[in-house]
């Protein structure tokens, strides 16, 4: 079997046509093989989300990590970029959609690709996720214990961040949710609410939670690792990118 | 989880950073994961200099006793020292 892969850094084309820095890993036979977007967690484009992106590319996907900081701290170490962006407030939703798209719009033009993209993201990046399915034409995405898709963030917070879930009319794939039991944000009762109004708009979805783990239970290295949810999550993933996203 | 939860104070001082001494004109304050200690959150502070890079940081990442701990020793130390050096003007030739 012929397994070898690439791993590097390229640039792409952002929000408002800015270039913006992402990490591509991808097989390197004929494929054609679908993509997926990586959105990384709020402490930053950090070693552990290079690694997922290289392991969707070890199961032969081509998959993408944009640098949701790089405009603020293009260069920087990932703790220093994820301080830099907090300081300003965090990334806006706009932007968020437009780099996304790029880096699916990238992961598009590969010769080896099937046209087909997903997009997966954790912590602050399972809002986003949700987001993005719902802003763009995508092909399956999952949201890893995003909050505030529902329930509104603390008053007085700095951060631009907005409840979503009305948006569920527009989203525009399947969509798959890995969540904590012990997790608050976002609570159980806050993605029954959320699967209340995907059944409501008569959505392709499901929801996965998981008992004896709470936030950031994907995060190897973490406190939060939990490795019998994070070891069932991972197969959810994969079974449902195989089906929505393999040629 | 990512609490949002954040703090913005603007700050005078200095910090040492990883290279050298950098004027603190903000910190950051916030309860979210770490980037390193191992916990799955603790009270971070961060001292920045946004016109000198990201790099002119300087990050603590503390467990919430230790950050209560020290927050109460920054008030104790501060109400003890004599009222006239509280607000002595800077030296002249430094950065405030």
């Amino acid at each position: 079997m012929y397994d070898a892969m690439l791993a590097e850094t390229v640039k792409i084309t952002g929000a408002g046509g800015d270039e913006v820095e992402a990490y591509v890993a991808r097989p390197l036979n004929a494929g054609p093989h679908g993509g997926v977007v990586v959105i990384h967690h709020m402490p930053g484009y950090d070693e552990a989300h290079k690694q997922i992106t290289r392991k969707f590319a070890s199961r032969g996907y081509l998959a993408i990590c944009p640098n949701l900081y790089y405009r603020e701290a293009p260069g920087a170490d990932p703790g220093d970029a994820s301080a830099a962006a907090r300081a300003l407030g965090g990334v806006p939703d706009d932007r968020l959609v437009g780099d996304v798209g790029g880096a699916a719009d990238y992961l598009r033009s590969l010769t080896t690709s099937n046209g087909k993209v997903g997009v997966i993201g954790y912590c602050s990046g399972g809002r986003q996720s949700f987001l993005a399915a719902c802003r763009l034409q995508l092909d399956a995405a999952v949201d890893c214990y995003g909050a505030f898709v529902v329930g509104k963030p603390p008053e007085g917070m700095p951060f631009q961040i907005e409840p979503i879930v009305h948006l569920t009319k527009d989203l525009s794939c399947p969509l798959l949710g890995l969540f904590g039991q012990d997790d608050s944000t976002p609570s159980p009762e806050e993605t029954a609410e959320f699967e209340v109004e995907l059944k409501q708009h008569g959505k392709t979805y499901e929801f996965h939670t998981f008992e004896g783990a709470g936030h950031g239970f994907f995060d190897v290295d973490r406190k939060s690792h939990r490795p019998k949810a994070a070891y069932e999550g991972w197969k959810k993933v994969f079974d449902f990118y195989g089906r929505h996203l393999a040629s | 989880m990512c609490t949002y939860l954040t703090e913005k104070v603007a700050a005078t001082g200095s910090a040492r950073g990883a290279s050298d001494w950098f004027d603190v004109s903000e910190a950051t304050v916030y309860f979210d994961h770490p980037q390193h200690a191992q916990y799955a959150h603790t009270l971070n502070i961060d001292f920045l200099n946004p016109d000198q890079g990201p790099s002119a940081r300087v990050a603590v990442e503390l467990t919430a006793e230790t950050a209560r701990a020290l927050a109460q020793a920054i008030v104790s130390t501060l109400s003890s020292v004599p009222t006239g050096l509280l607000e002595e003007p800077a030296l002249s030739g430094h950065a405030t």
